[in-house]
């Protein structure tokens, strides 16, 4: 029996490992689905520098302004940038895939479960990750996304960001000890903290869009649960008056 | 006792055309239950709740889902965001699908714990096995229906089983998908199978299990038949009525179990990638299989029993042995209240050699879970197979060492 103990111990250790290593690449961050500011100026990010090819084909611009409490009127004019679109009409934007496709080698994709799919953590640390690499065709490299081939869009707010230890690369790429101290070596628009608050707007505001309906389900939840409370301090009593009887 | 009194107006009419007031008295009103029942008798109650929110919910479901390849991921995003409080119904059926088989574990251990299936309660036993068995291949029809990388090659392990079996195998995948890979045929026939066959029977056998349940009545923790000592009204002396005393005495488990059930609807509906796994939240993507296929949990501690085997045996090969052993699992409960020969029902009167076998049942039922959700490494699968082997040690040597073991005296009354 007891090399069996010995050997399920042994076996749950590298599990606790494996974790920590796929979790070494991502930044953690937790959502505040309550910080208006913070998911509209998520919006505002998102349509300027993603929406152009990343649709949400799930969420409606009426849906988002009414969420984030943004006037109607507001909306369409700085938001909506397509006539051809309605107010109630999902977040499409004018790119076709196939035409993505043959620019990118692959088509952006529609990014309305992408926070439920890959977590917040990897978008933000997705989004934080891009470095300068020359040899790549965009000349930036992720350290979450090996070779996406998705541009650092954000660059003009970023500036550029360089791996600090370069010499340990061609190596490391491989996996292993892989360098992750990175640092803007050209500044961009915004202060590093201020660039890492935008990336936590528009991954707050994707992790709204991943479920929208968390909102309600906050609002709703604790009344819900205080009425099923009181109702069980009710059913108590009243088992216990009849239970009196029973000996 | 006295024939109650023949009642007037409108119970009157109905009682003269249908037992209304026979039923009530028959199965609630004077249906007599030990009065020592403890908190492990309440997940029947609560399977029978979380049933019919499953009904309710899948109904409404029914209404904005669109059971195609192109549609049915997309309409469960529009139940989540369009229909008006879709996201709380589809949480609410998500949830209610790991709770239901969260209680019906936990039932069917109250009943492994007390000897609830032991004679005269045998057939309360088969017909809950028979519904265990529907509510799997319920869960796995509807996992299907949100088409999403989970569901889809979920179903495809799944399904791939049925061509293990040799010579017929290949045919009879074939002939359960309704195609060569699963596709839209599939997804066509597991909604009609999920929304329409599997409710009427898994009703039809929740029926059966609660009448052959009122024949014999109730188990207690003791183990020992109230109805053998009864007073001189033909009452049993340790029983009570099921109204008002278990239904006010379950109301207080219902409400317990709603907080918890709603804290997770409300605030966990993915209940840590175990309740909605998060590939799923991909549309289903026939050339691309994920890296990791697990299925949901529940169905975990047999799908490592099936992975156990990777060796062959009496020349049948080690993915037809597999399937065998993961048959074999569920199969071996259906006959459990014939392989259990102690003259005692409670684990509080049976020897330590029970006691010690039920605890390595249940833990390997658990590590065998767990294993079913970690992918497969050569330790884990060693793990796997031992575990596999302790879980069937638990039912095969059952007719040993419950004849075996020295038993402690039964008292005659209930002790609380």
């Amino acid at each position: 029996m007891k090399q069996y103990v010995m050997a399920l111990f042994l076996w749950l250790l590298p599990m606790t490992a494996m974790a920590q290593e796929e979790a070494r690449n991502v930044t953690s961050m937790s959502p505040d689905l309550q910080d208006s500011a913070s998911l509209q100026n998520g919006l505002k990010l998102y349509v300027n520098y993603c929406l152009g090819c990343h649709t949400l084909s799930y969420q409606r611009f009426s849906r988002t302004a009414d969420d984030l409490g943004i006037p109607e009127a507001l909306m369409k004019d700085s938001v909506m940038f397509s006539s051809s679109l309605s107010f109630n009409d999902a977040m499409h934007n004018a790119l076709s895939d196939g035409d993505a496709a043959q620019w990118w080698g692959a088509a952006p994709p529609d990014l309305s479960l992408t926070t439920r799919l890959r977590g917040v953590d990897w978008v933000y640390s997705f989004l934080l990750g891009f470095y300068r690499d020359p040899a790549r065709p965009t000349g930036v490299n992720n350290t979450v996304y090996e070779s996406v081939a998705m541009p650092n869009v954000l660059e003009p707010l970023q500036g550029v960001q360089e791996l600090d230890c370069r010499q340990a690369r061609p190596l490391a790429l491989g996996g292993g000890g892989r360098c992750q101290q990175l640092s803007v070596t050209a500044p961009g628009e915004l202060s590093p903290d201020a660039f890492e608050k935008a990336v936590y707007d528009i991954t707050n505001f994707l992790a709204y869009v991943g479920e929208p309906s968390r909102l309600k389900a906050q609002n709703i939840g604790p009344k819900v649960l205080f009425f099923i409370f009181v109702f069980s301090v009710f059913a108590y009593l009243l088992k216990r008056e009849y239970w009196k009887d029973v000996r | 006792m006295a024939a109650p009194e023949k009642p007037g107006g409108l119970l009157g009419w109905l009682d003269a055309r249908f037992p209304v007031s026979r039923l009530w008295r028959d199965h609630l009103a004077n249906y007599y239950v030990p009065k020592n029942l403890n908190i492990w008798y309440i997940f029947g109650s609560l399977a029978l709740l979380v049933l019919v929110n499953q009904l309710l919910t899948g109904i409404w479901l029914t209404m904005s889902y669109r059971p195609s390849p192109e549609e049915a991921f997309a309409s469960i995003e529009y139940i989540m965001r369009d229909v008006e409080w879709g996201w709380l119904i589809r949480y609410l059926h998500t949830t209610g699908a790991s709770a239901l088989f969260i209680v019906v574990y936990l039932h069917m251990f109250r009943g492994l714990l007390y000897g609830s299936y032991k004679a005269p309660r045998e057939l309360v036993w088969v017909f809950g096995m028979a519904l265990y068995l529907i509510l799997m291949a319920e869960a796995f029809m509807g996992y299907l229906l949100p088409w999403g990388q989970m569901s889809y090659w979920g179903a495809q392990v799944i399904t791939s089983f049925f061509s293990a079996v040799p010579s017929i195998g290949p045919g009879l995948a074939e002939w359960v998908r309704g195609d060569y890979v699963v596709s839209g045929a599939t997804l066509n026939r597991f909604f009609a199978l999920h929304v329409i066959a599997l409710p009427l029977v898994i009703l039809g056998l929740v029926v059966l299990h609660i009448v052959a349940l009122h024949e014999v009545g109730s188990n207690n923790p003791d183990g020992i038949e109230i109805n053998a000592l009864k007073d001189d009204a033909g009452k049993p002396v340790d029983g009570i009525p099921f109204h008002p005393y278990y239904t006010v005495k379950d109301l207080v488990g219902v409400a317990i179990f709603l907080f918890v059930f709603c804290g997770v609807v409300f605030y966990f509906p993915e209940g840590g990638g175990f309740f909605i796994e998060q590939p799923n939240f991909a549309p289903a993507d026939p050339l691309n299989t994920p890296d990791h296929i697990a299925p949901v949990w529940y169905f975990t501690p047999f799908y490592a029993i099936l992975r156990g085997v990777n060796f062959s045996l009496l020349g049948l090969d080690a993915r037809f042995l597999g399937v065998v052993f993961m048959g074999g699992a569920i199969a071996v409960l259906f006959v459990l209240p014939w392989l259990d020969r102690s003259p005692v029902r409670s684990m509080r009167y049976k020897g330590w050699m029970s006691k010690l076998m039920l605890a390595v049942f249940i833990a390997s039922f658990v590590a065998l879970g767990v294993l079913g959700v970690l992918p497969p490494t050569p330790v884990r699968t060693r793990l796997a197979q031992l575990f596999t082997v302790l879980y069937f040690a638990y039912f095969l040597l059952m007719p040993l060492y419950t004849r075996l073991e020295k038993n402690r005296p039964v008292p005659k009354r209930v002790t609380g």
